[in-house]
């Protein structure tokens, strides 16, 4: 986190949203590529009607394709079954595969993991919504009126740089063991990507435009509402995606400490009891829980930027 | 009668890292008719585009004053419409939005807002590309868009800065005739920004010629044709009034080369 005193709040203009997305954070593997442009899926011929045989080469591209990319991910499981049969690593703490996904399926098959789930993404969708609905406005505030700016810049410089995992103790003292403190602790992790980001989609409008729009007679009102806010809309958004990533991530780290429920508490459990099997079926859930919401946070992302130029 | 009057209207700007100011108009006196087609030529830099944000009141005079129909200009309105050299279309807006702008900012009903702006699209040749975004188009469809949002608001003084210069010589001239005409109907006061000397003694009743940085108003010229029936630019005198003109240029042209070459050396 030392490496990240940048000060994206302070400068002028940021135009690129990477900088913002560099947020003093823990785990980064939501930084991976999203494969927003698959040329392959995207260039589909609209407009005459397909021969057989094109179509078939089509299915056959589309069927390698897939192969190519799902290769690796293929590739890691197998190694997963096969190394710990062989002995190759220690079965007890890597068992195999299918020991793995059995041990889920009973999870699943008696309820506990649902309950686990549930747990997890209601904190996890709360403090996301509550950071939402809290952080755009201030963001824009900020973005918009360089007064407040001016005033909360050192302050936001000082707490973006502090890690949210370093402060959950102080959350916990403070909030206690229950809910408002694992949901608070969400919307801190959530509010960071989203208010940065609404401050550059604020502060990077085109001048032009601003200038265009004012030639037209717009007030700053109007102005705001029909011209900085549509053009800072998918840089909010990508903040917001961001954000989305952080409210599964980060939760794990509350749900270690006094929580009764959700999947940080059956991960941590299952551990202490020994259960390893039913550990990493915590495990591949939360990964394909924040696979699926990354995933449709880039959906909505898209739809949200079809004007943008990439 | 005097649709904008300009009166020894100065502009420096403060340029970063140097301590005097930049002077970039100086002195400019310019009366514009009301009704009058004013073309506007000079070397590059010299600050066309700055007068220009003056009139449409975006910027503020360091000196001297700037008056419209004999009240001073304190701010941007509807009375005026702008083309900007770089278009300035709002890219989350389709063609056919990017021109409903002006009419929301104008309170259009809805209804009638629609119907406008297809006019304005067909008009300038883009009827259907009504739903393509500014991306999706090429740069001199934009800038008819850009022409069409101005248009469609329907300002009594148009302000247009190069707004042909990315057209192809065909699509040019079938602008410059719609914006005659539409002229010719509607009466409205234009100033016009041109870098083709041609252009300006084609569209203009007077063309004035601005001197090398600080810009100031170097001559008026009056263009008169017995009649304008027939192909103008075949006209001799046609060929008097370019050649004069870029007599006048060439000068300015020229010191503003020097003047480049001196700043950087
Ligand atoms: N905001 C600004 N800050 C500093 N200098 C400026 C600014 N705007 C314009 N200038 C300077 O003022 C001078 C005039 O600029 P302007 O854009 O009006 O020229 P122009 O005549 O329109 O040129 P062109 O024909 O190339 O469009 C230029 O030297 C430019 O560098
Ligand atoms: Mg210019």
């Amino acid at each position: 986190m030392a490496d990240n005193k940048g000060t994206a709040l302070a400068t002028e203009s940021t135009p690129s949203p990477e900088k913002s997305e560099q947020f003093p954070g823990d785990v980064h593997w939501y930084d991976l590529p999203d494969d927003d442009a698959d040329p392959e899926e995207e260039a589909e011929p609209e407009g005459p009607p397909v021969s057989g045989d094109t179509r078939l080469r089509r299915v056959i591209r589309k069927v390698t394709s897939l192969g190519r990319r799902s290769a690796a991910v293929a590739l890691l499981l197998v190694v997963w079954e096969t190394f710990p049969r062989l002995g190759v690593v220690d079965r007890v703490f890597l068992p195999p595969l299918s020991e793995v996904v059995g041990a889920w399926y009973e999870l699943a098959l008696k309820g506990e993991l649902g309950e686990h789930v549930g747990a997890s993404l209601g904190r996890s969708l709360a403090g996301f919504a509550l950071a939402i609905v809290t952080v755009i406005p201030l963001g824009l505030l900020i973005g918009w009126y360089k007064p407040v700016a001016d005033f909360l810049t050192p302050l936001l410089e000082l707490f973006r740089n502090t890690s949210a995992v370093a402060l959950l103790p102080v959350f916990t003292l403070i909030l206690g063991l229950g809910e408002t403190a694992k949901i608070t602790f969400v919307l801190y992790a959530c509010a960071w990507p989203i208010l940065l980001n609404t401050i550059s989609g604020v502060k990077t409008v085109d001048a032009l435009l601003i200038k265009s729009a004012r030639s037209m007679g717009l007030g700053p009102l109007r102005l705001f509402q029909k011209v900085i806010l549509p053009a800072a809309v998918p840089t909010i958004f990508t903040g917001v995606r961001l954000a989305g990533a952080y409210s599964i991530l980060v939760l794990l780290f509350a749900e270690m400490v006094g929580a009764k429920a959700g999947l940080g508490y059956l991960i941590n459990a299952a551990q202490f009891n020994f259960r390893i099997p039913d550990m990493y079926a915590g495990i591949i859930t939360i990964s394909l829980l924040g696979l699926l919401f990354n995933q449709l946070l880039v959906t909505l992302e898209r739809r949200f930027s079809t004007w943008r130029i990439t | 009668m005097n649709k904008i009057t300009i009166r020894g209207v100065g502009k420096t700007f403060q340029v970063r890292g140097e301590g005097r100011p930049f002077a970039a108009l100086e002195g400019i006196d310019l009366d514009v008719r009301a009704g009058e087609f004013l073309t506007l030529v000079g070397p590059s830099g010299c600050g066309k585009s700055t007068l220009l944000d003056l009139i449409a009141g975006l910027t503020t005079p360091t000196s001297g004053t700037l008056q419209l129909d004999g009240r001073a200009i304190n701010g941007p309105g509807l009375d005026r419409g702008v083309v900007f050299q770089q278009y300035a279309l709002f890219p989350w807006r389709t063609a056919q939005a990017n021109i409903e702008f002006g009419l929301e900012a104008k309170a259009v009903p809805g209804k009638e807002r629609e119907e406008r702006a297809r006019h304005f699209l067909d008009l300038v040749g883009l009827g259907g590309f009504a739903d393509r975004y500014p991306h999706e188009l090429s740069g001199g469809m934009r800038q008819r868009v850009a022409i069409a949002r101005s248009l469609a608001f329907d300002p009594e003084v148009l302000l247009m800065d190069e707004p042909f210069a990315a057209l192809d010589a065909q699509t040019r001239e079938s602008l410059q005739e719609e914006l005659l005409s539409i002229w010719e109907k509607t009466g409205k006061t234009i100033v016009f920004i041109t870098h083709g000397i041609d252009e300006a003694v084609y569209l203009g009743q007077r063309v004035a010629i601005m001197t090398s940085r600080p810009g100031r108003i170097k001559q008026i010229i009056d263009v008169t044709f017995d009649s304008r029936a027939g192909d103008l630019r075949a006209d001799p005198r046609f060929g008097e009034y370019r050649h004069h003109i870029w007599t006048l240029l060439r000068d300015e042209v020229a010191a503003a080369r020097r003047d480049e070459v001196l700043s950087v050396g």
